[in-house]
């Protein structure tokens, strides 16, 4: 291949670094109308009254919207395939408030200041209710966080609101409870995972216009523009023709942009005022009020046998939504579905439990989405199993992980919110991931532990981790391709580069199979009036999905050359030979260039565009296994991430370095999740972790070494041999840094996330249970 | 009230509140190269230089600037776009929200520190957050660029 798994530089890197208008705000009209939210300071209040007159006495404020002035109708805010597997639960404006930075009215001034001063003007009286904090007390709490009449699921989901409940699940594949009465050995334990922050660099921004065909125009910092259109249109009732939604450049998501948090807003205050107008989040938003990852309790039961074989895996898990069930069931069975696979030749397996109201700030979609609650408390039980089977883990998963030609009974059972599809394992390197990375990190050398004197000590842990490419029968991708004169093209998608480079390895793509170079395809993304449909950037589905749409775009559009070379030569069609550049026969040629000028301006003049489509029909998961070594200070519980290695099965990296910095990207925030990223409420509910200064995400100095390496590997059904890669990587660093912490000090750490203190208390512990024992 | 400072090299002034920040003032007056990433001084996005050196124009007052230089990208086009290609090369860049910020600091360092330890440049960078690359290809980019330099 001439384009593809090469490292050709990314095609908007150079002139964003040089400061080019991009992003959403840098496209917004100068004359905009800044939007601002009132925020509710109580964590579960019903508004008795609210006065805006004060307000609007301002000059220069020119709208106010509260409950009474916004549609009825309960709509969710998450971007996913329709009809969704999401709880309409959720209105523009509500006279409830369940979170502490839920939406209580919206101000629109000719200023910021004026904007903020408007805000401090409106008087809210609320009845306060008691809130519920803490999600292990949600299930029939007295308090029913949504009471409210017309809220409703789109088909069967669970959905039991006077209970808290957003949604539930169960499954079993054998019978779990006689498999595990069975097994020699039983394990047993809970797992704890915390509501970990997107903390993207660009905060939500969203801004509309009304343009001169009277068309509402939405520039978005989102990751699926053709869902917020649709949604737009479904809950403010216009018609979806009159609606156009640009995604400009967007300064990453990782699931935080897979939903609206600001369009209602200006998309209401634009039509009402016919004014354009903008919403910038502040930080303290981006934290309070957006999204969160799903925190969750996972109590996993583990059965083996003497000799090492895995029996039965038995998981319940307590999922918190907060205070609404945006991807409460998908990522909830994305816990299941792509974790427990991994250990496919078990006799019973089990996956129930439900996800549950709080008022706390909402839970959405997050890299990984699932999958890495599920990870941290399957891999961290397969090490307990395996101390107490005194068996060396590797040897343990080697003998118990799934493998190329395999399956496992969980893909057909399992979808996303709806049946899952069987498929076979067509490429699986997981076995050489494992063994690749043991070298890679030392575990000989280094496995459990090396004394390193003065109360240091060194340690290795490791953890496997599988994910999708899509999802089946559900994602669909398109892409055009339009030749111009002089012989380029133009790649319009409707895919969403979010940042991980999307544009780029779809140029890639177009490029190979027109056997040109990145330089002449001209890429646009995306734009519900100009691209084709695309679901957007989630679920690991760009490469994989809307990377076979452009192929066969592509190869559509080169047959379409052959034919039109054909005649312009007037040969047959298997006569001629194409390089990309030339067409050539016996002895005549045209070049692309001349052909392509011909079609324009001379001769059987014609406009070649090619359009193709894909819905996949299966999810062929991207494999890895990770490795971390880490030094631990035995007085302090203080630890060093010395270097992290990753050995990937993405089928064919599409772009070498680009591929490489999603691993790595995955897996530093990954260890956020894992080592730094605390999430701390008050008493009352609000979130006190709600800044950069109180919530840390990792800096470079965090960061030692990086080590990533790509298994060879080609899926035969995904686009030149290409599998997905954009979330693999932040599945293994919690369970991979809890094991490497038990080998270290012996300390199991079960609640992320695993800081000193908690590796010193379980230090101490172990020292009081010596001096008794 | 009224501001006089250089930027990029050119004597402007502008009208301001008091109350304003750099940041604001430049994004008033078409410079969309420094955007806000968390206003209140925590994640280096809105880096400018100010004398040469790398200052958070989200809480600096646009009052304080007066008299001195102020520098963005817009000024230091082809030193940026050097830079750039070290970020293409290493597959540095995704979002690209922290790389103008980051750009400028680079260019600072460059000057202030001969001969940077790899300590020396993680201390000097480690305000310009990063969200999407794990800093790994990042530091592989600003080593080579720095490298090259000597």
């Amino acid at each position: 291949m001439r384009i593809v798994k090469h490292k050709i530089p990314s095609i908007d890197g150079r002139g964003i670094m040089m400061g080019r208008p991009a992003y959403t705000d840098d496209l917004a009209d100068p004359n905009a109308l800044i939007v601002k939210i009132l925020r509710s300071p109580h964590a579960f209040a019903k508004i008795v009254s609210i006065d805006t007159s004060k307000a609007m006495e301002l000059e220069g404020v020119e709208l106010i919207l509260t409950h009474h002035d916004v549609p009825r109708k309960s709509f969710t805010r998450a971007g996913q395939g329709y009809p969704e597997p999401s709880p309409h639960d959720k209105f523009i404006l509500d006279e409830y408030v369940r979170y502490v930075g839920d939406e209580v009215a919206c101000v629109a001034a000719i200023s910021e200041r004026m904007a903020k001063k408007a805000l401090s003007l409106i008087e809210v009286k609320y009845e306060v209710f008691e809130p519920v904090l803490d999600f292990e007390k949600a299930y029939e709490h007295p308090s029913v966080i949504h009471p409210e009449e017309g809220i409703y699921e789109m088909f069967p989901i669970g959905f039991e609101p006077k209970k808290n409940v957003a949604a539930s699940y169960q499954m079993e594949v054998g019978n779990i409870e006689e498999v595990l009465k069975s097994c020699d050995v039983v394990i047993e334990e809970s797992f704890y995972t915390q509501a970990q922050a997107h903390a993207m660099m660009e905060p939500h921004t969203v801004n509309a216009r009304i343009d001169f065909q009277n068309r509402l125009v939405i520039y978005s910092s989102t990751q699926t523009p053709f869902h917020v259109r649709r949604i737009l249109s479904q809950t403010l009732d216009v018609p979806l023709s009159r609606i156009r939604v640009i995604k400009p450049r967007v300064g990453g998501g990782f699931g935080g942009k897979q939903a609206l948090h600001g369009e209602m807003f200006v998309s209401m205050v634009t039509l009402k005022t016919g004014k354009p107008s903008k919403i910038n989040f502040t930080r303290k938003e981006v934290f309070e009020s957006t999204y969160t990852r799903h925190p969750m309790r996972l109590d996993m039961k583990l059965g083996a046998m003497k000799d090492g074989t895995l029996k039965a895996i038995d998981c319940y898990v307590l999922s918190d939504t907060g205070a609404y069930g945006e991807h409460a069931l998908t990522v909830f069975m994305v816990t299941g579905s792509k974790v427990l696979p991994l250990y496919n030749k078990v006799d019973a397996v089990r996956f129930k439990g439900r996800i549950v109201y709080s008022n706390h700030v909402s839970a959405g979609a997050y890299r990984g989405y699932g999958a890495i609650q599920g990870n941290f408390a399957l891999e961290s039980a397969i090490d307990m199993l395996c101390a107490k089977l005194k068996m060396d883990p590797i040897l343990f998963r080697q003998k118990n992980m799934i493998l190329e030609g395999q399956t496992s009974p969980i893909f057909e059972i399992m979808g996303e919110g709806t049946e899952g599809t069987a498929m076979i394992m067509e490429t699986c390197k997981l076995d050489f991931c494992v063994k690749r990375g043991m070298e890679l990190i030392g575990w000989n050398d280094k496995y459990p532990r090396v004394e390193l004197g003065n109360s240091k000590v060194k340690a290795v842990g490791m953890a496997i981790a599988m994910q999708g490419s899509g999802i089946p029968y559900i994602d669909m991708g398109a892409a055009t391709i339009k030749l111009n004169d002089d012989g380029f093209y133009n790649l319009m998608v409707g895919a969403t580069d979010i940042g991980q480079g999307s544009d780029t390895i779809l140029a890639q793509i177009a490029a190979e199979e027109l056997m040109t170079t990145v330089d002449k395809v001209i890429v646009y993304s995306s734009d519900s009036d100009l691209t084709p449909f695309d679901t957007g950037a989630y679920a690991s589905s760009t490469t994989y999905v809307s990377g076979n749409a452009v192929l066969k775009a592509a190869n559509l559009m080169k047959n379409m050359l052959l034919e039109e070379a054909a005649r312009a030569l007037k040969v047959d069609i298997d006569d001629i030979e194409f390089d990309g550049i030339t067409f050539q026969t016996e002895n005549q040629q045209i070049t692309l260039s001349a052909l392509s000028n011909r079609l324009t301006y001379n001769e059987d003049q014609k406009q070649l565009t090619a359009t193709g489509s894909y819905v996949g029909t299966k999810s062929p998961p991207p494999f890895m296994a990770g490795y971390i070594e880490i030094d631990v200070d035995k007085e302090t519980g203080e630890l060093d991430i010395i270097n992290y290695v990753s050995v990937v099965d993405c089928g064919t990296p599409i772009n070498l370095k680009l591929a490489q910095g999603q691993v790595e990207g995955a897996i530093v925030q990954g260890l956020g999740m894992a080592r730094f990223e605390d999430v701390k409420y008050s008493s009352k509910g609000s979130l006190i972790s709600n800044g950069f200064l109180n919530y840390k995400i990792p800096t470079t100095k965090d960061i030692h070494k990086l080590t990533t390496e790509f298994a060879e590997s080609y899926e035969k059904s995904g686009p030149f041999g290409a599998k997905s890669v954009g979330e693999i990587g932040i599945d293994t660093p919690p369970a991979a840094l809890a094991n490497a912490v038990y080998n270290a000090v012996g300390v199991r750490i079960t609640e992320l996330p695993i800081t000193p203190e908690k590796i010193l208390k379980g230090i101490l512990e172990q020292k009081q249970k010596e001096i008794h024992s | 009230m009224k501001v006089q400072f250089t930027l990029n090299g050119r004597n402007r002034i502008f009208e301001v509140s008091p109350d304003e920040y750099l940041l604001e003032t430049l994004r008033n007056n078409h410079i969309t190269s420094v955007r806000n990433g968390c206003d209140e001084s925590t994640c280096g996005v809105c880096t400018v230089l100010f004398d040469s050196k790398p200052v958070l124009s989200c809480t600096m007052l646009t009052a304080r600037v007066d008299g001195h230089h102020i520098t963005t990208v817009e000024g230091v086009q082809n030193e940026v776009e050097h830079i750039s290609h070290y970020f293409g090369d290493e597959g540095a860049d995704q979002c690209g929200f922290c790389n103008v910020g980051l750009a400028l600091t680079l260019h600072a360092l460059k000057s202030e520190i001969k001969d940077p330890t790899d300590e020396e440049i993680k201390t000097y960078i480690v305000g310009n957050l990063c969200r999407c690359s794990g800093y790994q290809a990042q530091f592989r980019a600003i080593k080579r660029f720095l490298g090259d330099q000597k």
